[in-house]
C-alpha cells in the first residue's frame, strides 16, 4: 500500500516535474535550484519537494552551501536527491524479483556464466531490430528508453547512471554484470566503430560504451 | 570501543598451472590489479608470498588452489575494489581460469584495527563458514555482520 501512496504523490504535474528534475541530477538539489528549473516560486517548490520527501520518493540532507560554519554562517540549506529505495507497482501482483534471484542463484551455483551471456547477447541483438545502431547518439537513446540514464562524457564515451538490474547485480556481481555487458554487446553488434566494455566505478553502471577509434586525446 | 577493519580470504582452484598458456591472461592481470588494490581508498594490507608481489605462491589448502587475503577499512572499501573497479572484469572471466566451487570460496570477518591476520586464521574462517554457515565470526557480503556481531540491517536492541 505504501507504494500506492508514493505513486499517488506524483499525480500533481508540477510535483512530478520537480521529482523528475531532482532525479536526473548528479548532485543533491536545493530548493532554489529546483524552483528555478520548474519556473515556480521557491516556497511552492519547497512545499512539493517536502511532500515528495514525505512520500519517500526523495531523501533530504542539510548542508551549508557556502562551506562556512559557526555564527553568521546562516541556516543550512535543505537538499534533495532521489531516494535509493526501489518502488514497483504491479496489478495484479507479480514477483519477478524473487524469480530472478532464484534463477541467478542457480546459474551462479551451476557456473552458467557462458550460457547466460549467450542468451543476453541474443536479447541485446533483438533490441536494435533489423539494422545495427547507427552511432553513440542512437545508442544513448536506446539506453535511455531502457532506464540506464546514459550520460555523454567529455571524451565522447557513454556512461550510465542507473543500473536496471541493481538489486540482482549487488547479489551476484560478476554473473549479472557479465550478463549486462553481453546484453549491451549484443545491442552493438554490427555497429561500426562502437564497443561496450567493463569499466566499473562506484555509483555507475559497470559498462561503458565508446567509439573504438578512441579520440580521447584529441577532445 | 576498538576500531575494526574488515578481513577477507578467498580461494580459487586453478584449471591449469599458472605457467600454462591458458592462464597467461590471468597472470598478466596480477600486477596491475594488485597495484590497483594497493592504491584503492581504504586498503590496509594484502597477503604476499615471500619475496613476491602476490600471494599465488602461498598454497595452504591445496597445490592447485591459490589464496588471496586482504584487510580493508570498511565494507564499502572492500566492495568498491572487488566489484566497482577493474577487478570486476577479472571476476567476470573467472570461469576461464578457475574451477567452479561447490563450497563457499570467500569469507569475511572483522579484526581489531592494526592487527594483521595470519593465513592459518584465514583458512580457519573459511572452514568455519563452510561448516556452520554465515556467523559474526565468518560471513559473506550477502549475509553480512557488523563488528558488534549483528546481522546487517538489524536494529540494535532497544532502538
Amino acid at each position: 500500500m505504501e507504494d500506492f501512496e508514493a505513486f499517488g504523490a506524483l499525480r500533481d504535474p508540477l510535483r512530478r516535474r520537480l521529482y523528475e528534475y531532482v532525479a536526473a541530477q548528479d548532485h543533491p538539489v536545493s530548493r532554489n535550484e529546483a524552483a528555478e528549473a520548474a519556473g515556480v516560486a521557491r516556497t511552492l517548490a519547497a512545499f512539493h519537494l517536502d511532500r515528495l520527501a514525505e512520500a519517500g520518493l526523495l531523501e533530504t540532507e542539510s548542508r551549508r552551501l557556502t562551506g562556512r560554519s559557526g555564527p553568521g554562517a546562516g541556516r543550512p540549506a535543505k537538499l534533495y536527491r532521489r531516494a535509493a529505495g526501489e518502488r514497483a507497482l504491479s496489478l495484479p501482483p507479480r514477483d519477478y524479483r524473487t524469480a530472478a534471484e532464484v534463477l541467478a542463484e542457480t546459474a551462479e551455483a551451476a557456473g552458467l556464466d557462458e550460457e547466460l551471456r549467450a542468451a543476453a547477447r541474443r536479447r541485446g541483438r533483438a533490441l536494435h531490430g533489423a539494422k545495427p545502431v547507427g552511432g553513440l547518439e542512437e545508442v544513448g537513446a536506446v539506453l535511455a528508453r531502457r532506464g540506464y540514464e546514459p550520460r555523454r562524457e567529455e571524451g565522447g564515451a557513454v556512461r550510465m547512471r542507473n543500473c536496471p538490474f541493481h538489486a540482482l547485480a549487488e547479489q551476484f556481481p560478476p554473473l549479472v554484470c557479465g550478463m549486462n555487458l553481453a546484453l549491451l554487446q549484443g545491442l552493438l553488434e554490427g555497429a561500426e566503430g562502437l564497443r561496450a566494455r567493463m569499466d566499473a566505478r562506484p555509483g555507475w553502471c559497470c559498462v561503458v560504451v565508446e567509439e573504438t577509434s578512441s579520440k580521447n586525446n584529441e577532445d | 570501543m576498538t576500531e575494526h577493519h574488515l578481513a577477507q580470504i578467498n580461494v580459487a582452484a586453478l584449471k591449469e598451472p599458472l605457467d600454462a598458456p591458458g592462464m597467461a591472461e590471468f597472470v598478466s592481470l596480477l600486477d596491475p590489479v594488485n597495484a590497483l588494490a594497493d592504491r584503492s581508498p581504504g586498503f590496509v594490507w594484502r597477503l604476499v608470498g615471500e619475496g613476491a608481489n602476490d600471494a599465488t605462491g602461498v598454497r595452504p589448502v591445496g597445490a592447485d588452489v591459490i589464496v588471496n587475503m586482504s584487510v580493508w577499512e570498511s565494507r564499502e572499501a572492500l566492495w568498491d575494489f572487488v566489484y566497482r573497479s577493474a577487478h570486476l572484469e577479472a571476476l567476470r572471466r573467472r570461469r576461464e581460469w578457475f574451477r567452479r566451487h561447490v563450497e563457499a570460496h570467500q569469507a569475511l570477518w572483522w579484526v581489531p584495527a592494526g592487527r594483521i591476520p595470519t593465513v592459518e586464521e584465514g583458512v580457519e574462517r573459511l572452514e568455519l563458514l563452510r561448516e556452520r554457515g554465515p556467523s559474526p565470526a565468518a560471513f559473506t557480503f550477502r549475509d553480512f555482520y557488523t563488528p558488534e556481531g549483528l546481522p546487517e540491517g538489524a536494529q540494535p536492541a532497544g532502538a
